[in-house]
């Protein structure tokens, strides 16, 4: 029994993960159709952004203080990440709306260079992030079963993520714009959308929540310029499981891998557990091959 | 369009080819030994440009997941080659992992023309099994090429975490011979690089015959659109089906061949990161131009080897830039700009980009 919990906490707490990183490409892909592939570099930028507080914190503020830096540092991450992913929207991204693979090259070369930026800056050896203390033990539901607070915090996190999102998306002015682009852009703009705007805004949006998911990596472990590489594909996947348009197909995407993974895994091992979710994705595509919860258009392409 | 009659111009062009395949195989007179060596490997990855310039060039899908195949063809070719090294016994890696026996799948990898065989058959496979669930689908565009790049992590894991069967992350090394010549003498690397070189020509005449075919035509027809295609009458999946996998078996033979000139596979030369940059030795060199993708492949490669030792981190910025600016600013590549500038005749450039990128 306490195995099993086990497992199913462990399956929430990477699919927690996952949807966070997936959330941000969820969204600059269902509006824009643009493959971000520097994601996992501004998820990078995130973690670094923390590992910058946490060192202000240490250098400037009363000892005292220290462990209130990780309340700061989601905002500063989110922040640094949004400004960046304008940055980028602006100047890169927005040649590129109509070819998606072109966008999904160029911004891997964006990723690259970022990469090598962060080596060059932080060195390439890991860095490690001091969580605060408040963050250390687990919550004990019975003998031998510990949920780490780190988990929870980060399946919080994510919680408070999605409904902010939500809210932002599906209840606010901006959103509706958003949502109107996704679904028809000819159409908004002949309605007065500004359609650039909104592109910019989103991208940012998403490049932001990348920042707040590298923020919560570093509860996790070490961090290093190639942290993203590992979770982009993944990431990629959900999105493509989940489709594209409505954020509870990401949520389930990310759900069902996170999910399938950990059972897999523990059924097999690690390697093993990877080719059969892969299987299982394929597999689910031949019955939904538009993902889990497309939008419904007439469109053709 | 292509085998039309001897024009001058074509002459010219068959005659630089001509140039070019003299210069290739007298090669082995001009330069060292070493070089030779660094040469064969960059025409091995040129091979592997060419099968990708058909499927992304010419039908339009972008494949991340060559990588894989080119190192599946690698390791075929390696089996055999450590088996021949070993005398048949379980090779050294075996041993360590506590492996007595010989797994079954190794022992028929003896002989040389299985190892080929397989070396072709096995990437050909399983890029038929991945196109035929996905491209019958209308899986296609970005989803597919997601698709191919959790292709490239999962083989690459299962590459690793299999380190008794495959070598784990050391890969498969320590070669002597082959069909007993030995692999270290400098008589036996010419041979190898003549072949090297006889196999892009060929590979590439081949790739001209059915890029200038119908066949060829009606893939270049999906590239521009597929709907439209559909609509006549055609079916696109098994268009798309057929170049994939042949594109996977070209990269297989190129993949065979470079294990022959360097000696070492291991899973980090077939992963995300050099699956990527096949991608863009294409892009760099000129997509949907098969001369373009060879040039792309040898002369990045060549850069590669020349600055990236020399500045390593310089080198990481340049190649990121360089995919920014390729992209960007000429995404048909250097021979796309050559022709650009040189043959102003009747190229259909601005038509064909409209078509390409539709209103929607």
């Amino acid at each position: 029994m306490d195995v099993f919990l086990l497992q199913l906490f462990n399956g929430l707490s990477i699919s927690s993960i996952l949807l966070l990183v997936a959330l941000g490409l969820a969204i600059t892909f269902g509006l824009m159709k643009v493959i971000n592939m520097a994601h996992g570099e501004l998820i990078m930028i995130g973690a670094y952004s923390t590992y910058l507080t946490q060192n202000l914190f240490n250098d400037l503020m009363p000892e005292s203080l220290f462990n209130w830096y990780f309340v700061l540092a989601i905002p500063v991450s989110f922040g640094i990440a949004f400004v960046i992913g304008l940055i980028l929207e602006m100047s890169l991204i927005r040649f590129l709306y109509g070819r998606p693979l072109d966008s999904l090259l160029a911004t891997w070369g964006v990723g690259l260079v970022l990469q090598q930026l962060a080596r060059s800056i932080f060195g390439a050896p890991n860095v490690a992030v001091k969580s605060p203390t408040w963050l250390d033990g687990g919550l004990k539901i019975m003998d031998g079963t510990l949920l780490p607070y780190k988990r929870l915090f980060i399946i919080a996190l994510v919680i408070a993520c999605l409904v902010a999102m939500y809210f932002y998306i599906y209840r606010s002015h901006e959103g509706r714009r958003m949502r109107a682009v996704m679904q028809n852009r000819d159409m908004a703009a002949c309605l007065g959308v500004s359609t650039r705007r909104v592109d910019a805004m989103t991208f940012a949006i998403g490049s932001g929540i990348a920042g707040i998911a590298g923020c919560a990596l570093t509860l996790l472990g070490p961090i290093g310029p190639s942290l993203g590489t590992y979770y982009i594909v993944d990431a990629f996947m959900v999105v493509v499981l989940g489709g594209v348009g409505k954020l509870v197909g990401t949520v389930l995407g990310a759900t069902g891998i996170g999910m399938f993974n950990t059972l897999f895994e523990y059924w097999t091992n690690a390697s093993l557990g990877k080719v059969l979710v892969f299987v299982c994705i394929v597999a689910f595509l031949q019955w939904r091959p538009m993902g889990l919860v497309a939008m419904r258009s007439r469109s053709l392409d | 369009m292509r085998l039309q009659k001897l024009t001058p111009q074509r002459i010219w062009i068959l005659a630089g080819y001509a140039a070019t395949a003299a210069a290739l195989f007298s090669a082995p007179l001009f330069i060292s030994d070493f070089r030779l060596n660094l040469l064969a490997k960059f025409l091995a990855f040129a091979i592997v440009a060419l099968g990708l310039d058909l499927i992304w060039g010419y039908t339009g899908i972008l494949s991340l997941g060559h990588g894989i195949f080119f190192g599946l063809g690698a390791y075929a070719m390696a089996m055999y080659l450590k088996l021949e090294a070993s005398g048949g016994k379980p090779p050294d890696f075996m041993g360590w992992s506590g492996l007595k026996e010989l797994p079954l799948f190794w022992k028929p990898f003896e002989y040389f023309g299985f190892a080929v065989a397989m070396g072709i058959i096995i990437p050909a496979l399983l890029a038929l099994v991945l196109g035929y669930f996905t491209f019958r689908n209308r899986i296609r565009g970005v989803y597919f090429t997601i698709l191919t790049q959790a292709l490239v992590i999962i083989t690459t894991t299962l590459l690793i975490g299999q380190q008794a069967f495959t070598g784990g992350t050391n890969g498969v090394t320590g070669y002597s011979t082959i069909l007993g010549f030995s692999l270290g003498s400098p008589d036996t690397k010419r041979v190898l690089y003549w072949i090297t070189a006889a196999a892009l020509i060929a590979i590439f005449a081949g790739c001209r015959i059915v890029i200038g075919s119908r066949f060829g035509k009606v893939l270049r027809a999906i590239r521009d659109g597929e709907n439209r295609v559909r609509f006549i009458g055609y079916n696109p999946a098994v268009y798309q089906m057929v170049i994939f996998t042949l594109s996977a078996a070209i990269a297989g033979i190129a993949g065979m061949l470079f294990v022959l000139h360097v000696g070492i596979i291991s899973p980090s030369m077939l992963g995300i990161v050099p699956s990527i940059e096949m991608v863009l030795w294409v892009a760099i060199g000129g997509r949907g131009t098969l001369i373009g993708a060879v040039l792309g492949a040898i002369l990045m490669n060549w850069a590669k080897s020349e600055f990236s030792t020399a500045y390593p981190e310089g080198w990481l910025f340049f190649m990121g830039a360089l995919f920014v600016v390729v992209v960007v600013f000429m995404p048909k590549g250097v021979a796309g700009l050559a022709g650009q500038l040189k043959f102003r005749r009747k190229r259909r450039e601005p038509d064909h980009e409209g078509v390409r990128n539709p209103a929607v």
